[in-house]
Parts: C-alpha cells; structure tokens; sequence
C-alpha cells in the first residue's frame, strides 16, 4: 500500500486572495481526500442586527462581499420588504436588475482574469481587468461606489439614473461586449487553456445536485439553476437562457462564466428598454415582525439571507448563506483524485469568496 | 408582493431523519440549515429545494439538545452542522466531518448561544 502523506494548503497561498486552508491526503502526487478548514477571517456581521436598525443593516449587508456587495444589500432588503409587504417601485426594480448585473460582469471579469493569473496566462490577467475597470467606472458614475455602491435602500433605491445616461451606458456596451468577445475567444478556443483546464477538477452532475453546488460550479456541471428564473426583482419581465455546460470540469466552469458575461449583457439592454419612468422608492414605516428566506443569484451562485423580525427596530435574526460556503462540500470531491499541481486551479475554479462566507 | 411561498413544517427531533430522507428521495437538494436563537430555545431550519420550490422542515430545542446530523444523507451538511455547533453551541451526532469547534475562530466561545462564555483576557480563542 502506498504511504499517505498529508501536505496542507493554505491558508497563505498566491493563488488565493482569501484564506483558506485544506489538509490534502496524498498517495504520491495524487490527492486521495482533502479537509477544508475555514474560520480565519470571520467578521462577526450577523451578530450586529442586534445593535444596528434593521434600516442601517443594509449597510452591514452591503459589506458581507467587496464584489457583490449590491447583491447582498438588494437581497436583504427583498427580505425585508417582503416581510412588510412593501411594493417597490418598478423603476427601482429594474434599476436593481441593471445594478446586479453589472455587478455580475465585475465578478465574473475579476474572477476570469484571476483563472489566467493561476495558470500562468498574465497577459489574459491584464485584458480582464482592463475590461472590468470600464464596469467599475460605470458603478462609480452611477452609484458614486466603485466597490460598495450603497444605492440600495428598503422601499427601493437611493439613486436614480436619467435616461441620458442609460442610453449612453447602451452605447457603451456595444464597444465593452466587442472588447469580452475577443477576451472570451481565447479563454474558449486557446489550445494551452483548454490543455490546462479539460478534465481537470471533475464533479458530475449528480454530485452537483446532491452535494449543494450553486451557481457556475453546478451550471459547469450541467445542473440547470439560477434564481434569476424565479423571477425575483424585474428579472420576471426580462427573456435570458441559462447558461450550462455538461463536462463538468475546469473549462466548463470557465466557459460558464465566460457565456455568462454576454446574458448579463443582454439583460442590462433588455432593462434600459423596458424601465418605466417614475418614482424609485417608497416611504417604509413600521419594523418587521415575522421572517423570510430571501433568495437571489449572485455572480457565484444562490444566496440566501434568512430574516426574522420581531415587529422591533432590531432583528432578531440575519442569517447569510452565501454560494461560497455551499460549493465548499463540492471542491472536496473534486479535488478527490486529481493531482497535486492542479490543486490551485481547481480551488480557484469554484470562485471562492471566503470573506463572504465566514460574514 | 410575493416572492415566492415558502412552505415551514414543524417536526420533532426524534422524526427529523425520516423527514430528510423523504425529501431526499424526492430529489431535494438541501439548500441550506441555519439556527436561530429565539427566546429560551433554538429553532433549526433545514431548506429544501426542486425545480424552485423551497421548503423548511423546522426542530425547535432547548440548550444542550443532542441533534443526528443528516450528514449521512446530505454529504455536504457537514458544513452547517460544523457552524451551528461553532456558533450556538448545539451538538450535532453523526457529522461525516468534524471540526470539534474548531471552523469558526471566535473571542467568545458559541457566540450566539443563549449563555456565551466569557472571554478570558490575554486567553487566545
């Protein structure tokens, strides 16, 4: 029998941007188990709804991720409005839409120039990121955040747009949709990434399904899921096919995303169309006094912000399961059978927010 | 407005396995288990999912309630059963992997437990 050796990994590590840290049992160069560890930067933020409002706490949810940090505010907020049977505006609503998925294009460039980063492709890093900055300069311009936006609010939004900017945000596009086709090209046709990336990290459907992977780690692996289908927000009023791919490895949870970028596209066109002139909030009186698991599609899978109130200013619960978190039990099969050096691509193929998922 | 219809269903402990694998066998997939302190006692909810229909199955215990993991059915429930026994201090039988407390790293010991310890100073957590 060979001798197991348990090599740890994490959590310092250049390819991870957050710590993480995994006990990987060796046989020779191959992986045979490997045991997560996390708890290095956890932040204490569900403890909080006992000392803020529950109006502040958007801000506190808003802070859960510095990527999809409007995603976590909208769906807190989804929650609470719920809760108070509050109708939001449907400007606001579509507004949310168009927010979300530029958020979605910030997470899925980042994410994407970071994969480059991991096998070595630093030119590919480079284009990524220049592209993203072009989403980000539209985040500030709309929002006056390029990380946390704070435009979301219980009732609606803060911000508006005028319709001059949304059609110049259209424009945009068209050159930033341009400018993600020649990047994508080479993450889907390159010989050395497909190299790199085919049959690497496997997790088939079924253990998608039954292990809880969310978002492109399912969807890479042919589990057709997204919350946007629900219809949550405006995405009800707006057309987009889900996005899968059944190999279920590295590059299909690459393409994945890669395909993502132009629906998030199209949905942005379909809102700045269809967005109803009118008022983008309403006045909210009262507390909360019952609970709801409010659920939404962030860039790396369902999210869900469990809210219980007491019919007080003060929640007495917010609980935030984020994607990261339920993708973990999936990576520790993938990476069961896989070789060593193809650790760190695989880790970083189920786009692991740690800060997100410690809160 | 309404997001969607969230179904919640008490059951006691002792049944909670029976549940669970009846929404396994209905291909469910467990979306999530979250523990909340109310009051004088903790209410456990386990999420389910298919095809967007989600639904609860809610145990309500006291403090030092010993609960069976469904970690045997739902591989991946390790994760949240790891975190609710970290956090709130409930103890979790069965778990395919065990951190014994030692997922989160936190100042007080199960933080969000009806009685949280103490933090003693210059001790580290």
């Amino acid at each position: 029998m060979t001798k197991q050796i348990i090599v740890p990994f994490g959590p310092q590590h250049p390819v991870l941007p957050e710590p993480i840290h995994l006990d990987l049992v060796l046989e020779d160069e191959r992986v045979v188990d490997a045991i997560p560890s996390i708890g290095y930067i956890h932040r204490g933020f569900e403890k909080l709804v006992e000392k803020r409002e529950y109006t502040e706490y958007v801000y506190i949810a808003e802070r859960t991720c510095g990527i999809c940090s409007f995603i976590h505010g909208a769906t807190y907020c989804q929650g609470i409005e719920q809760i108070m049977n509050i109708d939001v505006p449907e400007r606001a609503q579509f507004l949310r839409v168009i927010w979300s998925e530029y958020s979605r294009l910030h997470s899925h460039l980042l994410w994407l120039g970071l994969f480059a980063d991991s096998f070595g492709f630093e030119n590919l890093f480079m284009n990524a990121w220049r592209i993203r900055e072009r989403i980000l300069d539209v985040m500030e311009q709309t929002t006056g955040g390029r990380v946390i936006q704070g435009s979301c609010k219980i009732g609606g939004v803060r911000k508006d747009i005028s319709n001059e900017k949304l059609d110049e945000m259209r424009r945009d596009l068209n050159s930033i949709e341009n400018e993600i086709k020649n990047l994508t090209t080479v993450f889907l046709q390159d010989d050395s990434i497909k190299h790199r990336l085919r049959n690497v990290g496997k997790l088939s459907k079924e253990d998608a399904y039954h292990l809880g992977a969310a978002g492109p780690t399912a969807r890479g692996s042919g589990v057709a899921i997204d919350l946007r289908k629900t219809g949550y927000g405006a995405y009800g009023k707006l057309n987009f096919q889900l996005v899968t791919d059944s190999c279920g490895d590295c590059y299909g949870r690459c393409a994945v995303r890669a395909k993502e970028l132009f629906t998030s596209i199209d949905l942005i066109r379909q809102s700045i169309q269809k967005i109803p002139d009118g008022s983008i909030d309403v006045k909210v009186t009262g507390a909360p006094n019952g609970e709801f698991f409010a659920r939404a599609e962030q860039p790396r899978g369902e999210l869900v912000h469990y809210i219980k109130g007491n019919g007080t200013k003060f929640l007495i619960r917010s609980r935030i399961r984020t994607p990261t978190l339920t993708n973990i039990p999936p990576l520790v099969r993938m990476l069961q059978g896989c070789e060593l050096a193809d650790v760190p691509v695989i880790v970083l193929s189920i786009d692991p927010c740690i800060s997100c998922t410690e809160r | 407005m309404t997001l969607e219809i969230q179904e919640t269903v008490p059951v006691e402990v002792g049944n909670l396995i029976g549940k669970v694998e009846e929404f396994r066998d209905g291909g469910y997939r467990l979306v999530q288990i979250n523990c909340s302190k109310v009051g004088d006692v903790y209410e456990i909810n386990y999420s389910f999912d298919k095809d967007y229909v989600f639904k609860n199955l809610r145990i309500t215990v006291i403090a030092d309630t010993e609960i069976p993991s469904i970690s045997g059915m739902y591989w991946g429930a390790f994760i949240y059963e790891n975190e609710m026994h970290d956090l709130f201090g409930i103890r979790v039988k069965g778990m395919n992997i065990d951190f014994k407390g030692h997922l989160f790293t936190t100042a007080v010991k199960f933080p969000f437990s009806i009685a949280p310890s103490t933090p003693v100073k210059g001790e580290k957590p």
